[in-house]
């Protein structure tokens, strides 16, 4: 790991105050991500800010009967917490499905959303990464590609984003409250927080270097009953493959967001009107490109559209 | 520029003051300045778990922590003297043979012990069939998917499952 200036904040202002100061600098919140990327030197801040005692730490309810999550409220507490469990079902499951036990108890809900890349290129810096290192290239594209995208990539960078959390937060229209050492704020829909890659894949967000997530935002949640399928190639403790978190009605109606295809939460609103499981999974899948070992991901999505659907229905 | 920090928290009832380099993990932290080599360094990732230790009570990846991150908190390794589940997980693993090399155990234990707790306040997983409920049913099935953050090289699984299971119900 190289050398970095460790700064505890006290509070938020004191926290983008220091993030302004012109050095490249990191938040660290759980680290569980952060730090496995810095001993790799991926990660290379100048300095590290440590946001744990900030507070950001309360699930509350708002005036529209949505939740305002803060940004440092662990996934554990959040998964458990039980108007997350009776009323978004979806995110509660999400969270259940991803990493371990002890990462859940440190990783925090904004920290989630921030999360890199596991493609396995990116981690390698013996290898070429335009996201690690800009210019040089994909190893991905003509690689071991198993997990990478099959939407929204491109010829840059087929990395997909890992987080299961994000894809129900998408699902359910989350919007992103986040403050910067002006002091001004703004809300970001998840929808737009993260980018596409195109031809700068190493900037992942909208976020400014001095930007800090405070809050997640639930809006009340649309009727009918929530899921989340993630399909991975072990039981537990593996990043989706492909993952669904879906919301249907008692018409039949639904609405879905992927984990697993794309470099940030896939959802295609489009898709709502369709009934029949083949015509959804056609919006969904328009454009779709395998890079070949991650071909299967096409006809694999394609079939756990059909097989939510199916289970719902009982 | 080298910076140090001072940071001082609670250790198996110890309080150490030390002075670090900030990039110091937790985990190393324990092992080399603390001398607490009970808790063991695996991948150094997070991704086998032989690291784990309680933190104010919630089993982490020690590995994945810095240090002067835990000012102030309250930390257990096996070598804990005060906890009734620690001891009895310990008597049930060497009951049920819940290891061959044993070089996971300290982080199996310290994680099954974190688990219990999580049980008893109604953190749900993936494999809780109603999430509504809060009272939470200790079977097999979640014992194995709340410890797969755990790995264990030598695949004792049947016989930690076993010894867990027996711990649970020792301990009330």
């Amino acid at each position: 790991m190289k050398a970095f200036i460790y700064t505890r904040a006290r509070d938020s202002a004191q926290a983008t105050n220091a993030a302004a100061d012109g050095k490249t600098t990191k938040f660290i919140a759980g680290g569980t991500n952060l730090l496995d990327l810095m001993k790799l030197q991926v990660e290379m801040p100048e300095q590290l800010v440590d946001i744990n005692r900030i507070g950001l730490d309360k699930i509350e309810e708002t005036p529209e009967g949505g939740l305002k999550i803060g940004a440092m409220v662990r996934n554990a507490a959040l998964a458990t917490d039980l108007r997350v469990r009776t009323r978004y079902e979806a995110l509660s499951r999400a969270l259940l499905s991803g990493a371990s036990a002890q990462l859940r108890n440190k990783a925090t809900t904004g920290g989630n959303l921030l999360q890199r890349t596991r493609c396995y290129y990116f981690y390698d810096t013996t290898k070429p990464c335009n996201k690690r290192s800009p210019g040089s290239g994909c190893a991905a594209l003509g690689g071991f590609n198993r997990i990478h995208a099959i939407l929204g990539a491109s010829e840059h960078c087929i990395a997909t984003h890992p987080s299961d959390m994000a894809v129900a937060m998408r699902l359910l229209d989350a919007t992103v409250e986040t403050v910067k050492a002006d002091g001004s704020t703004r809300t970001i829909p998840i929808a737009t927080l993260h980018k596409l890659p195109g031809d700068t894949p190493d900037q992942e967000t909208v976020l400014a270097r001095d930007e800090l997530i405070t809050s997640v935002t639930l809006p009340p949640p649309p009727p009918g009953r929530q899921i989340y399928r993630k399909v991975r190639d072990r039981a537990s403790y593996a990043f989706a493959l492909v993952s669904v978190a879906a919301i249907i009605d008692q018409s039949g109606r639904s609405r879905m967001a992927f984990g697993g295809l794309a470099p940030k939460p896939w959802r295609v609103e489009a898709a709502d009107q369709q009934t029949d499981p083949d015509a959804i999974a056609d919006h969904v899948l328009q454009g779709a490109a395998g890079y070949g070992a991650n071909d299967f991901k096409i006809p694999l999505a394609r079939r756990v559209i059909r097989a939510v659907l199916r289970d719902i229905k009982g | 520029m080298e910076q140090i920090i001072k940071v001082r928290f609670s250790a198996n009832g110890q309080h150490p003051e030390l002075d670090l380099d900030p990039r110091t993990t937790l985990l190393d932290a324990l092992r080399e300045h603390l001398r607490l080599t009970g808790v063991k360094k695996g991948c150094d990732h997070g991704q086998c778990g032989a690291c784990t230790v309680l933190v104010n009570g919630q089993r982490i990846n020690s590995c994945l922590s810095l240090a002067v991150m835990h000012e102030g908190d309250d930390i257990a390794t096996i070598e804990t003297e005060d906890s009734a589940i620690i001891a009895a997980l310990q008597d049930a693993f060497i009951e049920h043979d819940g290891f061959q090399c044993g070089y996971c155990t300290p982080g199996q234990i310290c994680s099954a012990a974190g688990m219990l707790d999580e049980i008893r306040r109604g953190v749900p997983s993936h494999v809780t069939k109603l999430l509504g409920e809060e009272t939470i049913q200790i079977t097999d099935a979640e014992v194995r998917e709340r410890m797969s953050g755990n790995i264990c090289r030598c695949a004792a699984y049947p016989n930690i499952v076993r010894a867990i299971m027996q711990a649970a119900g020792a301990v009330p």
